[in-house]
């Protein structure tokens, strides 16, 4: 048994045994070759984030009208106002780790964009989202595991699609195999001491099963087992002295960053930061959202300062399924309301802009005369990214019923 | 004519191929044997019911196959009454909803309130993840939290231990079939305060009834009207406003198109959009009394549209009032497509992922001359010759609900508390109650069958070996090396129908535990 260093790409190095080795591990090998896996890492904020409070359009004097105790500042001197973006929008000064992204091109932001159905339905806006087929509630899978099947044929392993929670969400929900993943480093059999036996046992059973898809199933399961121990999860060092926050969200991020250096062949990946829903004493520079800002912002920078170099194959992609009222209400927070921003950060990400048509915050140009309007169908930027970073062509399978509008351009090269 | 004899001649011999030599059919139309293997008694155990427990294949041979599947058949004349004293603690499964909202419900919902207002009124939040801390809590408002938690984790034990320890086993398999095609999702507001009556009264008393009746109490359930929204639903072009003062919303669809596409005829079964805002019409004021509080079913008329509506051919008269959506309810159950849909739903549930034409044909006749009668249908569907066919012999993989009750099953564990079991149905993907999308879970097997759901179930397998399960306490004590009790496991799991491999890897575990979780993982033990 001698070991045999098998190098991959951009200096990755994985250990394999001879005879031993994971079969999709050669696939893996193979598809780093020419063409470089990209990898797609989805961040939702669950529970509606006030987006105008998020990416400020400090430029609207009705802004300033309708939110006379949590709006923010206009940039200026202190640590109190917007951080300016384009003189018109600024982000929140607890995003300020995003404001360097965005310095260095790699940050976009889609501003008033969000779903055609009106729902104000936390549960429903987020299944619309999660499915994208926004108004219809029976779409049994969700928008990235129809990507995950369409392109099913591309080099796969078991960790081609990963949520770092306890369920998988319904974003990656249908037929192709998606894994979720509380914690990486307790994946694999737990029997205590005996848990090495026991998993052998079970992987000869399922070796010799003459059950073709519990055979195949089971031999990728002991594989990506043996995958995962290689890159030996709990012994991890962030590199680039990148700090994650100390949230379950900064965890999962971390791990993101894990597996996409351990070279599993992770394409797609999702985390979730949640409790945005701020109908009370919202705060603005300081408060409840800045303080979820402040973790939202930090995440992401660190998974950026880690992943270095690789972020040219990587791409953020942030949502929430619907944005807040424009005024605030009775006690200083904010109701459900309609649009909303997304980012999307990246090497390859066309950034330093906010895109989108702005439809203004005056009553007449308001959805319903109170919520940001919306200009851009949240699937259009989905839409983008599918084809734009992930490289599929034909998307209508992965957005039925959707007919893309010219691409914003969120990507060079695109 | 001469193909379908032929085709008659093959599933009766494909089915003396399993049932052994000794078929005879019991009465007209059934082919269930009279005198079979104990594979055989196991697979109509695995259909019928959730597996077998130790001893379960020796009974049924003594009461006869035929005779225990017409039993199960008429739940109500099995006694169970070892069950109703394993449900005696819950407190919470027999209370109204008004008295669960009352007691159980409200006092949590307004302590959160309070919590919130008070972070509100104190500034900055410092804490990442919501709620107050416990220790800022006083003994009453932590009682008022647990008791908020108490109605559904009872809901969901009282579930599995019926599963589990039932004799009715038939209704069990129903209960989950209907909540499944009916389904809700707990985490959808005040979805989870009608739970426990939509499950007790609602779902229950009609799994073997008819269909109309059954359909009829969804319609009328808060716990519906709720997760699709109808209870919102009005009359378009009104000049009303809601509490807030916006204007109030008009039509909803998506009661009315779940319906037709889920409900009853299937998303094949020839209705248009305009049915579907027609039908949208037709229920509009059908809506609930103050949900948060637990109230009941109420028809608003100020909010029904009481125009003239056309349902599939149907006209439907001005003024009709309520009895509107009970015309729809007739109009849906009496429709050929829904007695296809729902006979071929029953078919994959009992038989096949992808279930035998000719049966579908027949349950879907018989569905159609028994105006509904779902005990005929279901029956229909588990004596035919197709059900006992060697095709159907292992053909579905357990879904995650089904492996983990019949492995608590094989196991002869004594379920005190099945919260464990609750959770461990959370880590494999088909969380009991939590279903998000109206369509339910998918009964097939590529739905259940991937990477981590397999190990999942293996790990899921040594726990309850190993008896890390609270509350699921192992009854019999099996001896380390004995090859007996290894085979006394084998019968009661697999009938005896063990692959080598398996077999081989078992005889060579270390301890009764372990030989346990290598038969409950094992690939023989994911099929039914």
């Amino acid at each position: 048994m001698v070991p045999r260093r098998v190098f991959l790409k951009s200096g990755g190095l994985a250990l394999v045994s001879l005879g031993f080795a994971p079969e999709f591990l050669a696939r893996t090998v193979a598809a780093a070759g020419p063409t470089r896996r990209r990898v797609l890492v989805t961040v939702f904020q669950r529970g509606a984030v006030d987006g105008l409070n998020m990416v400020v359009p400090f430029g609207e004097r009705d802004y300033y009208s309708s939110r006379p105790t949590i709006a923010i500042a206009p940039p200026g001197r202190d640590t109190q106002c917007a951080l300016d973006l384009d003189g018109f929008f600024g982000l929140h000064p607890r995003l300020a780790p995003l404001k360097a992204l965005y310095d260095a091109r790699q940050l976009a932001i889609v501003h008033a964009c969000g779903s055609p159905d009106g729902t104000r339905s936390h549960f429903d806006a987020q299944d619309y989202m999660e499915t994208a087929t926004p108004g219809v509630k029976s779409t049994p899978d969700g928008w990235l595991n129809r990507y995950l099947h369409v392109k099913e044929h591309e080099a796969q392993t078991p960790f081609r699609a990963v949520a770092l929670a306890p369920q998988l969400p319904r974003a990656m929900q249908g037929l192709a195999p998606a894994l979720a993943i509380g914690q990486i480093d307790r994946f694999g059999i737990r029997a205590g001491q005996a848990s090495d036996m026991v998993q052998s046992s079970f992987e000869s059973e399922y070796a010799a099963a003459a059950d073709r898809v519990l055979h195949s199933t089971g031999r990728e399961a002991f594989e990506a087992i043996r995958m995962l121990k290689q890159a030996d999860p709990s012994r991890y060092t962030p590199e680039n002295g990148a700090e994650y926050p100390r949230s379950a969200y900064g965890d999962a991020l971390r791990q993101i960053a894990q597996l996409v250096k351990a070279e599993v062949g992770l394409e797609i990946a999702f985390a979730e930061s949640g409790n945005w829903d701020h109908h009370v004493n919202e705060g603005a520079a300081i408060g409840q959202l800045a303080v979820r800002l402040d973790d939202f912002a930090r995440g992401i920078a660190a998974l950026v300062r880690d992943l270095g170099d690789r972020m040219q194959d990587v791409v953020i992609l942030t949502m929430s399924e619907f944005g807040r009222a424009v005024a605030e209400n009775g006690n200083r927070g904010t109701d459900h309301g309609h649009g909303n921003a997304m980012m999307v950060i990246g090497g390859s990400v066309r950034g330093g802009r906010v895109y989108g048509r702005w439809p203004g915050l005056a009553r007449e140009q308001r959805y319903e005369g109170r919520d940001l309007a919306v200009t851009t169908d949240f699937r259009a930027v989905f839409d983008e990214v599918v084809r734009g970073h992930l490289g599929l062509t034909d998307t209508r399978t992965v957005f039925p019923r959707f007919k893309a509008p010219a691409p914003l351009g969120l990507f060079t090269g695109g | 004519m001469i193909t379908r004899q032929m085709t008659v001649l093959t599933l009766l011999a494909v089915g003396l191929l399993i049932a052994g030599p000794h078929v005879r059919a019991q009465k007209k139309n059934s082919a269930v044997p009279d005198s079979p293997d104990a594979r055989a008694i196991l697979h109509v155990l695995n259909r019928i019911g959730y597996g077998g427990a130790s001893g379960d294949i020796e009974r049924v041979r003594t009461v006869g196959l035929p005779r225990y599947i017409d039993q199960q058949l008429h739940p109500a004349r099995i006694s169970d009454a070892d069950l109703a004293a394993r449900l005696a603690p819950f407190e919470t499964l027999q209370k109204s909803t008004r008295v669960l909202a009352q007691e159980y419900f409200v006092p949590a919902l307004m302590l959160r309130r309070r919590e919130q207002q008070q972070r509100a009124r104190d500034g900055v939040s410092t804490s990442v993840e919501p709620g107050m801390s416990r220790k800022e809590r006083s003994p009453e408002q932590m009682d008022a939290m647990r008791a908020d938690r108490s109605v559904l984790a009872e809901l969901s034990q009282q579930r599995i231990m019926r599963a589990v320890h039932s004799e009715r086993q038939l209704e069990e398999v129903l209960v989950d079939f209907w909540f499944n095609h009916f389904n809700v999702f707990a985490g959808k507001g005040a979805t989870r305060v009608y739970l426990t009556e939509y499950e007790r009264d609602v779902i229950r008393p009609h799994v073997l009834g008819k269909f109309r009746d059954l359909l009829g109490a969804t319609a009328h359930s808060p716990a519906m009207l709720f997760y699709l929204d109808n209870w919102q639903s009005a009359a378009p072009n009104q000049d009303r406003q809601d509490r807030r003062g916006r204007p109030a919303r008009g039509l909803n669809e998506n009661y009315a198109r779940e319906l037709m596409e889920l409900h009853t005829l299937g998303v094949d079964g020839g209705y248009t959009q305009k049915d579907v805002q027609e039908v949208a019409r037709a229920f509009t004021g059908w809506t609930i009394e103050m949900p948060r509080q637990g109230g009941g079913f109420k028809f608003e008329p100020r909010i029904h549209d009481d125009g003239e509506k056309v349902i599939l051919g149907h006209r439907i008269n001005g003024g009709g009032g309520k009895k509107d959506g009970e015309r729809v309810l007739d109009i849906l159950a009496a429709h050929r497509s829904t007695a296809r849909f729902i006979a071929t739903k029953l078919a994959r549930k009992f038989v096949a992922d992808v279930p035998p034409p000719a049966l579908v044909e027949r349950a879907t006749a018989r569905f159609r001359e028994t105006a509904g009668d779902i005990r005929e249908v279901v029956r229909t569907i588990v004596t035919s010759p197709e059900f006992f066919s060697s095709a159907a012999y292992r053909a579905k993989v357990k879904s995650p609900y089904e492996f983990v009750v019949s492995a608590a099953r094989a196991a002869d564990v004594e379920v005190a508390g099945a919260l464990p079991l609750v959770h461990a149905l959370r880590e494999l993907g088909m969380p009991l109650y939590f279903c998000q999308p109206p369509t339910g879970y998918a009964d097939r097997a590529d739905a259940w069958v991937n990477t981590g759901a397999l190990l999942s179930r293996m790990n899921f397998a040594v726990s309850l070996a190993e008896g890390r399960l609270r509350g699921v306490k192992r009854t019999s004590s099996m001896n380390t090396a004995a090859a007996s009790a290894r085979d006394a496991l084998f019968q009661t799991a697999l009938a005896g129908d063990v692959s080598e491999s398996t077999r081989a890897t078992v005889a060579k575990a270390k301890s009764a535990a372990q030989s346990l979780a290598l038969t409950l993982g094992s690939p023989d033990f994911q099929r039914r």
